[in-house]
């Protein structure tokens, strides 16, 4: 589902180059990219969703080789097969968060679909944030944004999600509690947590560790 | 669930209202403005036309050239003075001269114009009876369709006259008109005028027991149609050692449109640049949008936007702008225009309202609305560069 060989980035011609380990995870699997500030995590995270191209290497995500693919197939691609947790919530701010979920629907099929809608409901009924359906981002507390996002990232129904620092700011409890609802509502998927945080590594034995290696 | 990109952009231009409101105000105020000047300039310019209809030469008191045709012909000034009316049916016997309407006035009823004149007057108009006759006999008065319709004439009523163009205090109680007709509107002058026998107008004036002497009759002045082109370079000089001259209704009507020209060149201007500085406010509003929602149009990338689709959205969001400010503007200059139209009206009598899209308009409008997309293209055209992954590094 992902595998990654091979491949190294660097940003502009003036940069460093960038090395990244190989590694590979199957469908349903979960796994880690652990790695401390500056070992390139939230590079290789782009690299992952197609955000950036790599240089050389071979990078394969849910079923797209994304050196070859086209910018266009790429945007697609991502709306339709990757779910993403951002390390901070992003959110189209005039929009309210039921609208914000159906978005990535809306953008890659041009409408959104009455069982989506549904699938939305419980969705956020499990997240205890059923009430909060029709409230604008900025009204969300930062715990409430970050279940909307983790409800965002998934209600696709993804193959791959891709979860950067999603415990980053929390103590203990609340981690443990973000990474249970991701369990939970990824079931289905693939899950690549990037992160520093040394506690997840208890939680996910396949675990990928960044260096720093750059020229 | 409503989320196609128009709603979007609707959305997005709600959530920064001020910003949306200014622009709006100002494409709002450019639109109507040029919009309101088109109107005016073709209602008048309509209304000038009209009532000139086959009048070549409009003979009268010497004075102003310009006020003798606004007297007379439009009925929005006073007169310059009075004619003997043998000696302007000498002028009308001329050669070169093929007819002519007299008019005889100087009062009013409640600001509407009791005019003295001949059947031909409303011939002249071509209007028509909507009910009762033409009057035939002194003090037996035919309505013009909109003093009847605003001072609630019918048949058989009466009133007196007052004297002068508007006043209502010399009011001449011994003499009593009667409406015996009514016309149907005929969009001329004739709408606005009260009409009657030209004795009307000279019995009124008369003390009990005086005899009219028909040598010393006067009229106001005689609407004349020429036979020969040349009456116009030959009457003149028939005219010298009268107190009579001749005015040309199309020259003094074109030199003061001309006058206008410049006053409504001027307003245009400002017009004009009010609208540009809404393209600019549109311009700068879609530019700011960008910077201020990059991390939003970034994200919409990682969630299947393509560049495209932002860019659609981003025009959308200008485009609504001008479209709501088009049509602002086109409500603005007819709120504009039925407010002038009823201070016209109470001033000169004159309905100036026609409310109708003149294809000046559409072309403005189009052209409104395709500048304030180019306003919005021109920046929406970052969005189609953006580098998602280091926008979203940014955050």
């Amino acid at each position: 589902m992902v595998q990654v060989q091979g491949v190294q980035f660097q940003y502009g011609e003036e940069g460093p180059r960038m090395a990244f380990p190989d590694f590979s995870c199957q469908p349903g699997e979960r796994m880690l990219l652990l790695g401390q500030s500056g070992t390139g995590k939230t590079t290789l995270l782009h690299l992952l969703c197609g955000m950036l191209k790599a240089q050389s290497g071979t990078l394969h995500v849910a079923g797209q080789d994304l050196r070859a693919a086209s910018d266009r197939e790429l945007d697609t691609w991502r709306g339709q097969a990757l779910g993403v947790v951002f390390q901070r919530a992003h959110f189209v701010q005039s929009l309210t968060i039921q609208e914000n979920l159906a978005l990535p629907h809306q953008l890659t099929q041009g409408r959104v679909p009455s069982e989506v809608l549904e699938r939305m409901g419980s969705m956020l009924d499990r997240l205890g944030m059923a009430h909060r359906a029709e409230a604008r981002p900025h009204e969300l507390s930062v715990g409430e944004q970050q279940r909307a996002s983790i409800a965002r990232a998934l209600l696709h129904k993804p193959q791959v999600v891709f979860a950067d620092e999603p415990t980053s700011a929390l103590d203990d409890h609340n981690a443990a509690a973000v990474m249970d609802i991701l369990d939970r509502e990824a079931a289905e998927a693939t899950l690549v947590v990037v992160t520093h945080d040394q506690r997840l590594k208890d939680r996910y034995p396949h675990c990928v560790t960044l260096n720093p290696t750059r020229s | 669930m409503k989320l196609s990109l128009p709603y979007q952009a609707w959305r997005n231009l709600r959530a920064k209202p001020l910003q949306t409101a200014l622009s709006l105000a100002l494409l709002g105020f450019g639109v109507g403005m040029v919009s309101l000047m088109l109107l005016t300039e073709k209602q008048v310019n309509d209304a000038f036309e009209r009532n000139i209809k086959d009048i070549d030469l409009v003979l009268g008191a010497k004075g102003s050239p310009l006020q003798l045709i606004l007297a007379n012909v439009y009925h929005i000034d006073a007169p310059t003075g009075n004619i003997n009316q043998r000696a302007a049916e000498k002028v009308l016997k001329h050669p070169y001269i093929d007819s002519g309407i007299p008019l005889a006035y100087g009062d009013n009823h409640e600001g509407y114009r009791i005019v003295g004149t001949e059947h031909s007057y409303v011939e002249h108009y071509d209007a028509t009876l909507a009910e009762g006759q033409l009057w035939d006999a002194p003090y037996e008065v035919t309505a013009g369709a909109r003093v009847a319709e605003n001072l609630g004439l019918n048949i058989g009523d009466t009133f007196f006259s007052a004297h002068g163009l508007k006043d209502q205090t010399d009011i001449h109680t011994n003499k009593t008109f009667t409406v015996v007709g009514i016309l149907e509107p005929s969009g001329s002058v004739v709408d606005q005028l009260l009409l009657t026998p030209m004795e009307s107008i000279w019995y009124v004036h008369m003390e009990d027991g005086e005899v009219l002497d028909p040598e010393t009759r006067e009229i106001t002045a005689m609407l004349l149609k020429k036979r020969n082109p040349l009456a116009v370079l030959t009457i003149p000089n028939t005219l010298r050692d009268t107190n009579m001259q001749v005015a040309l209704p199309a020259i003094e009507v074109n030199r003061m449109t001309q006058q206008f020209g410049l006053g409504t060149s001027a307003l245009r201007a400002i017009a004009m640049l009010i609208m540009a500085l809404s393209f600019a406010s549109i311009f700068i509003s879609v530019l700011d949008n960008i910077r201020a929602r990059r991390h939003e149009l970034a994200l919409m990338r990682t969630m299947g936007g393509t560049p495209a689709t932002l860019y659609r959205l981003l025009l959308l969001e200008g485009g609504l702008l001008s479209v709501a400010g088009t049509v602002l503007g086109l409500v603005l200059s007819r709120v504009g225009m039925t407010v002038l139209s009823q201070v016209v009206e109470a001033q000169f009598h004159y309905d100036v309202a026609a409310m109708g899209m003149l294809g000046s308009e559409w072309a403005l409008a189009g052209a409104a609305i395709l500048v304030g997309l180019l306003a919005s293209a021109i920046p929406a055209r970052r969005s189609l560069r953006l580098d998602i992954s280091r926008t979203l590094s940014e955050a």
